[in-house]
């Protein structure tokens, strides 16, 4: 059968930076990182921060219930129509780096239903720590561990820690509490991952999440340059 | 015609988004219809003469050139359930983005342009076996195998069962295959010249029923 090359119509590619009617897609960022090291208080710290300024949404994968969307729903971080739930079928991981059709077609009918939009927060199932995101899903990714975890994962490495546009080490306010050593989580962080960041935070403070939402502003102002 | 093509379209991680589905095992097995490898298996053959024969033909339909908005309306006919219904047309909307990148052809387009929420998967995927140079028992096949090794993989999930006791049970059901394929084949030709009616209307009343229980629960592994 003869093949045509050309193809037209929507969404035939994932990572295009434009959408069918040609303007520019929102920015995709995804979340990731172990069970309850704090994906979800990140995702609703950076929507209260950000909502004023941007037109977000957010993706959640949860693997056997809806509870990060209805968390999010629940502190009414943003209007209910900006929150979809995808379901991974057991194996989170497949869902943002494997198979992430199911992710595509949750963020292309956000912005299909609710755009334009500027941001898609796109939060993983909490998983091990070699779960990384498709570069086809997602423009930059942001690895979220936390202290209570143990103070030698940042030393372990993995790709999560090493190649992750920003590596989030939360609840620090717990390090005390834990016996966790701050500075050399710090300092093993810094030896894996050499210049990319890497950034300490309690969302127990006040403006917990304020250098997170910092470098996911310096991310949009880069891809909308 | 490349034969290789199939081995790309029928692969367990082609991109396609199936990997979310159980095709009704989740709820076989909290119901205590599928227990182990014996009763997978037995489910499997079901599934393979009922909805898996329907798919094969639809699939099979579509690779053939039949009107794929002609047996859209046959597929939702076939399906009684809104929640199978709904699970198909996701998966074909799925199926079509991975189809699109991998054989990018007009028919595609046009189908994807005519259906944006997507179309019933057997058909996207009878037209991608279109695309990428196969015949109608190519379609079928895939769409037959892929009735039963959905199941299979989400038991091994779900059960933790012995992940070769499964694959020895896939195994144990090619002749099956085998049969539904080239029935599926026939029926597609019948298809083409008497319309879609010809195509069989084999129904498995529990996976319609399962499917809408499952589909209302609040926990679950799988999405359909
Ligand atoms: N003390 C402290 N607790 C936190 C912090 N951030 C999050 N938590 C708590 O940690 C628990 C888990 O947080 P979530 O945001 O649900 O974690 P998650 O990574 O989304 O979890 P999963 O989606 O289940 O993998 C919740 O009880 C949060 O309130 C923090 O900075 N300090
Ligand atoms: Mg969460």
């Amino acid at each position: 059968m003869h093949l045509d090359h050309s193809h037209d119509g929507p969404a035939a590619v994932s990572a295009d930076a434009h959408r069918p009617d040609g303007t520019r897609r929102a920015l995709r960022i995804g979340l990731g990182g172990p069970v309850g090291s704090g994906k979800t208080a990140t995702v609703a710290a950076l929507c209260r921060a950000l909502r004023d300024e941007l037109s977000l949404a957010v993706v959640t994968n949860d693997i056997y219930t809806r509870e990060d969307a209805e968390f999010l729903l629940r502190e009414a971080v943003l209007p209910p129509e900006r929150i979809t739930a995808v379901e991974t079928g057991a194996c989170p991981h497949t869902a943002i780096r494997d198979d992430i059709s199911a992710n595509l077609e949750a963020v292309e009918d956000l912005e299909d239903e609710v755009g334009p939009l500027d941001l898609i927060l796109v939060e993983s199932g909490g998983d091990n720590l070699t779960a990384t995101f498709s570069r086809g899903l997602v423009d930059a990714q942001v690895f979220v561990i936390d202290v209570a975890g143990g103070d030698d994962i940042p030393r372990k490495g993995g790709p999560g820690v090493t190649t992750a546009d920003l590596l989030v080490i939360n609840k620090t306010d717990l390090a005390p509490h834990v016996g966790s050593d701050l500075a050399r989580m710090a300092a093993d962080a810094k030896a894996q991952r050499a210049e990319l960041p890497v950034v300490l935070q309690s969302l127990r403070s006040e403006d917990g999440v304020r250098q997170v939402a910092d470098w996911v502003r310096a991310q949009l102002t880069a891809w909308t340059a | 015609m490349t034969r290789a093509a199939l081995l790309v379209l029928a692969d367990g991680r082609f991109p396609a988004g199936g990997h979310a589905h159980s095709g009704g095992a989740e709820a076989a097995v909290k119901a205590g219809r599928i227990t182990g490898a014996a009763s997978l298996e037995d489910f499997c053959r079901g599934r393979l003469y009922t909805t898996g024969l329907v798919s094969a033909s639809l699939a099979a339909a579509a690779a053939l050139g039949a009107d794929p908005v002609a047996l859209d309306e046959a597929a939702d006919a076939r399906t009684p359930s809104p929640a199978l219904r709904v699970a198909a047309r996701r998966l074909g909307r799925q199926l079509m983005r991975a189809a699109r990148a991998a054989w990018p052809h007009p028919e595609l387009d046009a189908l994807a342009r005519r259906f944006p929420k997507g179309a019933h998967q057997p058909v996207v995927l009878g037209l991608a076996a279109r695309a990428a140079g196969l015949g109608a028992a190519d379609a079928a096949y895939c769409s037959a195998y892929e009735s039963v090794s959905g199941p299979a993989t989400a038991t091994v999930r779900l059960l933790s069962l012995d992940p070769f006791d499964a694959t020895a049970g896939l195994a144990r059901l090619a002749d099956d295959i085998d049969r539904v394929a080239s029935e599926a084949a026939e029926a597609a030709a019948r298809a083409v010249t008497d319309g879609v009616d010809a195509l069989p209307a084999a129904s498995a009343p529990l996976l319609e029923v399962g499917a809408e229980a499952h589909a209302a629960w609040a926990v679950r592994l799988f999405a359909s």
